[in-house]
């Protein structure tokens, strides 16, 4: 879904999108033209103390766009084919299951129903590790969980470019690393990649989820990590990563995050709140000589 | 113990088996209780349950615990620290009475600050389940709380507002863009407060040093936070990181908060380090609290409670560690906890009302997403609800819209609406900032300038572009 407003970048911009609001009720704010550095709604103007109209019906705008795309199912086949394409570095086709919130309606009601996987998706995946062990007992490295969550927009627009990234790092690094089938989970929620990950035999489990739509990002992408994954667990069991898409955080330092806690993850053993995000650290202590990139345009250096 | 609770209507008496049921089945209707199972069979038995909870004396609350008491690190505060000479003037009430006393005339402010320590967590949930809207209000508004570390926070006539400058990057500049936006609309004197979009030490020592910056550089009567998880603060202050305020979200069972990766002993380290840094000027209240009905059951924390008797168990938690500021998030948890407006605008209320009644600096999140069933409406309306209870502070953010955390709350615009509608003033040394910095007169209209005072018009000239 396109962006409705045009957000002005430029002084340029900014002038233009004013020339219409300009009214002797309203005070216009210069300083919207620094939204060339954030989609934030800044220097909106106002009337009295108040909202000026057009920003006033912009947002309700905004907030009827949201609660549409709360509603809108995801596309399943069309993600089926999107992820086809990795299926050399998998074992099998991506498998497509369903979590006991049966509709829509029940999963914003029941979240312990999207925790859950329902009786076919379940048996789907014994019947997929019996046959493995036929052969021998397998263990993955990693299991990759794609699920709906609250945006289908999120998952539609950027689970392939994420996994176009990661999949090769996987792949690459010293200690490669073996995946188990892609999973695709409707109507899902962050834990049943627990329960996905523990029935596929896999020691981490990544999932990747749409995160609760904005009035500006219909289409964040959540991922949450979790070592040694089994039903039950809570949240500090789980590192996340928030806010992937295009105009969040790159598709490429998502993927790096994700390497560096899956390293970490097999050199500790753990994962969650005693496996902190240190991916940063290196260049903190770059900053630390030079301490430029904490300087707004608002403060000078010290 | 058997069915401890009884009442009997006609023919039919309903039992209750224990207390935390008789608090459930006795909560106003939301989603979160019925998802847990906990919820009254019709409205008919939630009205029993009612009449029942009035009955019980206050006593009551003493002698059973609700979570047992050696399984839990909350259960065994609240009872510990329990302020008997305190809880004697109230000592001989029932959760009716209790009503009937808190409303009386001659409960004033002074009065009810004497007793608050003697109110536990739970006499507070039980007696804010029989009242309504207005007695929420009417109570809240005689607790006075007052905190300070640069600014003073909860003044009669007063409201102060968290500048919330979210960026889903963390870029420096897009936030710099929000927080001199929220200023220039007289926004940020109960906190300028980030949730991290990369919540790391790293990251989290970065945004605290471009919001120290921009303090120290304006002089800014006010204090930072990064909304970081509490060890990692403990990591910054130890890294020599410029740590106004420690941060986290608290529940009210040792379990919820052990999902969340810390207990009491984590909390009291993190005070004790935040007040080594000694960096308050007219208090020394360090902690910043965020708390939400449904937490507990989100955990699966629960022990059975009802959501609202959890949190108010997290006030137990947080009177603890004298906070600057408590912020319930009322509408951040979604439609499975807090299904709609009403349920949202009633739980809103309650958590206002317990939070000052345990003497705790109690603002609101008045928010929703976009998955709930409620829009700004809503939102306009317990804003003015809290307002006239004296609610301590609210979020302030660009146009509502926080682009980090995908959720609408309050903005800079909704804070002066509600000032100018009470005749509330932000913090007195914040008023007296943006008077010097030609923001906002300090008379009684309070008006803002129309132009861009001259220190902010030089650094908007110096980026180019601009002015």
């Amino acid at each position: 879904m396109k962006k409705h407003v045009e957000r002005p970048k430029n002084l340029k911009g900014a002038v233009d999108h004013q020339a219409h609001l300009t009214s002797e009720n309203i005070v216009n704010n210069p300083w919207r033209a620094l939204r060339r550095y954030t989609d934030a709604r800044i220097g909106l103007g106002r009337a009295g103390v108040s909202l000026p109209t057009s920003e006033m019906l912009d947002f309700q705008l905004s907030h009827a766009r949201a609660r549409d795309a709360v509603k809108l199912p995801l596309n399943i086949e069309k993600l089926q084919q999107q992820l086809a394409e990795f299926a050399p570095a998998l074992p099998c086709q991506p498998m497509a299951l369903h979590s006991q919130a049966f509709d829509r309606t029940t999963f914003l009601q029941r979240p312990d129903l999207g925790r859950k996987l329902n009786d076919i998706s379940r048996n789907v995946l014994l019947k997929f590790t019996t046959q493995q062990e036929g052969d021998r007992q397998l263990q993955y490295d990693l299991a990759i969980v794609v699920a709906d969550g609250l945006s289908s927009i999120a998952v539609q627009r950027n689970v392939r470019p994420l996994l176009d990234q990661l999949i090769p790092l996987l792949k690459k690094q010293s200690q490669p690393c073996s995946l188990a089938p892609l999973t695709i989970v409707e109507q899902g929620r962050v834990a049943i990649g627990d329960e996905v990950g523990q029935y596929l035999n896999a020691k981490a489990v990544l999932m990747l989820i749409g995160e609760r739509p904005g009035l500006s990002a219909p289409d964040s992408l959540g991922v949450y990590f979790t070592w040694e994954p089994q039903i039950g667990l809570n949240d500090a069991r789980r590192n996340c990563i928030s806010n992937i898409r295009p105009a969040g955080l790159g598709f490429d330092v998502a993927a790096q995050r994700v390497l560096y806690l899956l390293k970490e993850a097999r050199r500790l053993k753990t994962s969650g709140v005693q496996l902190k995000d240190r991916s940063h650290d290196k260049r903190l202590e770059a900053f630390e000589h030079k301490r430029g990139r904490t300087h707004s345009f608002l403060a000078k250096p010290s | 113990m058997g069915q401890r609770y009884r009442h009997q209507v006609g023919s039919q008496t309903y039992l209750f088996k224990n207390l935390a049921q008789l608090m459930a089945k006795a909560t106003p209707l939301r989603s979160g209780d019925c998802l847990a199972g906990v919820i009254a069979e019709s409205e008919q038995a939630r009205a029993i349950a009612q009449l029942t909870l009035a009955e019980v004396p206050l006593t009551d609350f003493l002698n059973e615990a609700l979570v047992p008491y050696e399984d839990d690190e909350i259960t065994r505060l609240i009872m510990d620290e329990h302020n008997k000479q305190a809880f004697a003037t109230i000592g001989h009430l029932t959760v009716g009475d209790f009503r009937n006393w808190l409303l009386s005339d001659h409960v004033t402010s002074d009065v009810l600050a004497s007793v608050s320590g003697g109110i536990t967590p739970e006499m507070a949930a039980a007696v804010s389940k029989i009242m309504r809207n207005q007695d929420l209000i009417l109570v809240a508004k005689k607790c006075h709380v007052t905190t300070g570390f640069r600014s003073t926070i909860g003044l009669t006539g007063h409201l102060s507002t968290r500048l919330q400058p979210n960026h889903p990057t963390d870029d420096i500049n897009g936030i710099a863009a929000s927080l001199l936006d929220g200023l220039l609309y007289g926004n940020g004197d109960a906190v300028i407060g980030i949730n991290p979009a990369t919540d790391n030490v790293a990251q989290a020592i970065n945004l605290l040093h471009l919001m120290d910056d921009v303090i120290s550089q304006y002089q800014i009567p006010t204090q930072s936070c990064v909304l970081t998880h509490v060890t990692n603060t403990i990591e910054c202050i130890e890294a020599g990181a410029p740590v106004d305020l420690v941060f986290q979200s608290i529940g009210g069972t040792q379990a919820t908060n052990a999902s969340f990766g810390f207990n009491l002993a984590t909390l009291a380290e993190a005070q004790s380090a935040a007040l080594s840094l000694n960096r308050g000027t007219v208090g020394s209240n360090v902690m910043y609290f965020e708390t939400g009905q449904g937490s507990a059951l989100s955990a699966n924390a629960h022990h059975g409670l009802d959501q609202q008797t959890c949190e108010a168990r997290a006030y137990g938690v947080a009177r603890k560690f004298n906070p600057l500021i408590v912020n319930t998030v009322v509408g951040f948890i979604g439609p499975e906890y807090l299904f709609d407006g009403k349920q949202i605008t009633r739980a809103g209320l309650e958590d206002h009302f317990c939070g000052k009644l345990l003497g705790l600096p109690m603002g609101c999140d008045v928010c929703y997403t976009n998955h709930a069933e409620a829009d700004q409406n809503d939102m306009d309306n317990l804003l003015t609800l809290l307002g006239v209870a004296g609610c301590s502070f609210i979020m302030g953010i660009p146009g509502s819209d926080d682009i980090m955390l995908n959720y609408q709350t309050t903005s800079f615009h909704d804070a002066l609406y509600l000032r100018r509608v009470l005749g509330a003033r932000p913090a007195p040394e914040f008023e007296q900032w943006l008077d010097k910095m030609q923001i906002m007169k300090s008379d009684g209209q309070h008006l803002l300038s129309s132009n861009v005072p001259d220190v902010f018009a030089r650094a908007l000239h110096a980026i180019g572009g601009i002015l």
